[in-house]
């Protein structure tokens, strides 16, 4: 047995370069840096760079980020979820149903709004571990399953696709502020003081900084990264998520509850649309049937520049926030940099492509496939 | 020798009107290499299944340790020391040694309440268990895709002794390797039975059977044809009984005996 001895000289060293390139979150590093270059050389004196400008990306790149997170724990678990924009549409009207049709208090509308739509998750991803279908067909259903009642329920009810007036009605409400509120409305009072940050000139604000605190977006962007991050790296629940993904009969023949792994997962990425939805509403103040549009593939994107496999077992949460990053700082940086704004959707089948073949030469160095 | 630590008495099995196992009894004693042998469609999966817990058998009564059993499902069959290792299904190419290592029996350490992956503690016991096996990472983040067929075998043995296997399902460990790959895969099978496991090892290959067994059983159309001690019978011998006795006379003669 040559094997056993201390070196195997059929192993060639390999090169740190190539360790670093093994690494999901890569891709997504590389990404930020040259996006970040590109920006401040072409567009620094934009605006984009001030505290609206950082604002503003920062409040793109974190809706990205809350249903990257969900849609990348689901794809290293193996599965799809086409539904994601259609439950974010979902998940604002039953609010403003609730909330502003019925009036019910608003905390009750977001808790039942929260129950409703993670049950959702977990009838996809129970149909999905029953049937064995693709979860690419299973939750295409119920994208337009989902997109037919957000447009059909406020038609009936209230003759409208739009309902509004769910600021007024949040008025006063516990639960409201955690998702539409903003935080460190103090520091950004000082920096204003202190001429770091812009202030309002004129009007009833002057004084007062133009960006007075960060959204709950933000924090909810956050909190879902380091959380979705620490549970696939550092728990045994993350490795059941690698190994449902990976490969499911392996898993389970030593013993993994994969089915309740992925039925979880789909719960998880609903509950993720969900925190968006409520974000959105809370922040437009109204209801709207078109919400969401398109979001499951913006999430998917974010999620494979992250270097996420779409085969599953493999990926990485910070490699998915850096990806929804790169979308972010990119969809509003043309906006900045003066770019006819269609070119972003150029930019973004160009960037997908490239990174899916990036990610599928690192599976190969990975599983050492020729 | 001691009691045997399984013995499986009348084994039978029906799928609908199909007789997969007709009566089939095969004891194993801890720390020999019982050699299962037979064709394609013998009935040996069928066989180990109900062993491991997948079947419940229809006829027959499987006694472990001197005391009947009846497994719910392999979880049960797991967590009495029985473990098997299938032919493919048992690594995940993408993860790491370690991961795979303790996939579904992780380690875990506290911090503040909450349980964690214990990361330190897999690493360190996959370095060593992989140490004794022969195996020389290059670190336990390694992924097991970079790890030979045999190599890959040898983790899942190691992984099934290092969780307190008593009995170890081999099912065809061998069939899809070279031959350096194979011999290490037997070597750690020697090595496996010296630590007092009961190895069963299902393989149609009489040579690797040869190299390892203490004895052999060897089924065809879902009963045993009898069970030889090591040194009682000769690899011709096990060919025939395989494959039925006559055919395969003609066969050979054609081939040359090369078979």
């Amino acid at each position: 047995m040559a094997d056993t001895t201390d070196t195997d000289e059929r192993i060639k060293e390999i090169s740190p370069l190539r360790r670093a390139l093994i690494r999901p979150e890569l891709g997504g590093m590389v990404g930020t840096v040259a996006v970040f270059t590109l920006f401040a050389l072409f567009a620094f004196d934009s605006g984009m760079f001030n505290s609206q400008g950082v604002m503003n990306w920062s409040i793109v790149s974190a809706q990205f980020m809350i249903i990257a997170v969900g849609a990348c724990l689901l794809m290293i678990a193996g599965e799809f979820d086409l539904s994601v924009g259609s439950m974010i549409g979902f998940a604002g009207m039953m609010i403003a149903v609730f909330g502003v049709v019925l009036a019910w208090p608003m905390w009750m509308a977001i808790l039942i709004t929260f129950v409703i739509c993670c049950g959702l998750g977990a009838l996809n991803g129970w149909i999905v571990v029953r049937t064995g279908l693709p979860s690419f067909i299973v939750t295409l259903a119920f994208l337009f399953i989902l997109r037919g009642f957000t447009i059909y329920i406020p038609q009936t009810v209230e003759r409208k696709t739009i309902i509004g007036g769910i600021r007024d009605a949040a008025e006063g409400d516990w639960l409201a502020p955690i998702f539409g509120g903003k935080i460190g409305q103090p520091i950004f009072q000082w920096l204003g003081d202190m001429g770091v940050i812009g202030v309002f000139e004129r009007g009833t604000r002057a004084g007062q900084p133009v960006v007075d605190g960060i959204p709950m977006l933000i924090v909810w962007a956050i909190a879902l990264i380091i959380f979705g991050h620490i549970l696939l790296t550092r728990t045994r629940f993350g490795n059941w998520i690698f190994a449902a993904g990976g490969d499911a009969e392996a898993a389970r023949n030593s013993g993994v509850p994969v089915n309740k792994v992925k039925i979880l997962m789909f719960m998880f990425t609903a509950f993720c649309a969900t925190v968006f939805a409520v974000c959105q509403v809370m922040e437009f103040g109204s209801a709207g049937a078109d919400r969401g549009l398109l979001k499951e593939f913006e999430a998917i994107i974010a999620v494979v520049i992250g270097g996420a496999l779409l085969t599953g077992g493999y990926g990485s949460v910070i490699g998915a926030a850096l990806g929804a990053l790169i979308f972010g700082v990119v969809q509003q940086g043309l906006f900045f940099a003066g770019v006819e704004s269609s070119l972003f959707r150029v930019f973004l089948g160009v960037i997908l492509l490239f990174a899916v073949i990036l990610n599928t030469y690192i599976r190969r160095i990975i599983t050492g496939e020729r | 020798m001691s009691d045997p630590i399984i013995q499986m008495k009348n084994i039978e099995k029906h799928f609908g009107s199909v007789i997969a196992l007709a009566g089939v009894s095969v004891d194993v004693f801890p720390g020999e290499c019982h050699c299962l042998l037979g064709d394609n469609g013998a009935g040996k999966s069928t066989f180990i299944k109900t062993m491991s817990g997948v079947h419940k058998p229809t006829a027959g009564e499987i006694i472990f340790e001197g005391k009947p059993l009846d497994f719910a499902d392999p979880r049960d069959a797991m967590a009495a020391g029985i473990a098997t290792v299938h032919q493919h299904l048992s690594m995940i190419p993408l993860m790491s040694v370690s991961r795979n290592f303790f996939m579904g029996n992780e380690p875990m350490k506290k911090i503040a309440g909450i349980s964690f992956f214990d990361h330190d503690f897999a690493n360190r016991v996959t370095m060593e268990e992989m140490r004794k096996m022969g195996i020389n990472l290059r670190g336990p983040d390694q992924a097991v895709g970079t790890l030979s067929g045999g190599e890959r075998q040898t983790v899942a043995i190691a992984r099934a002794v290092y969780f307190g296997a008593k009995v170890l399902i081999l099912d065809e460990p061998t069939s899809a390797l070279g031959v350096r790959q194979t011999a290490n895969v037997l070597a750690t099978i020697d090595k496996v039975r010296k630590q007092g496991i009961a190895v069963v090892f299902i393989t149609h290959n009489v040579r690797h059977a040869m190299a390892v067994g203490d004895r052999f059983t060897v089924l065809n159309r879902g009963q045993t044809l009898g069970t030889a001690v090591r040194g009682e019978i000769t690899p011709e011998e096990l060919q025939d009984m395989m494959a039925g006795g006559q055919e395969m006379v003609q066969l050979e003669g054609s081939l040359g005996g090369t078979v």
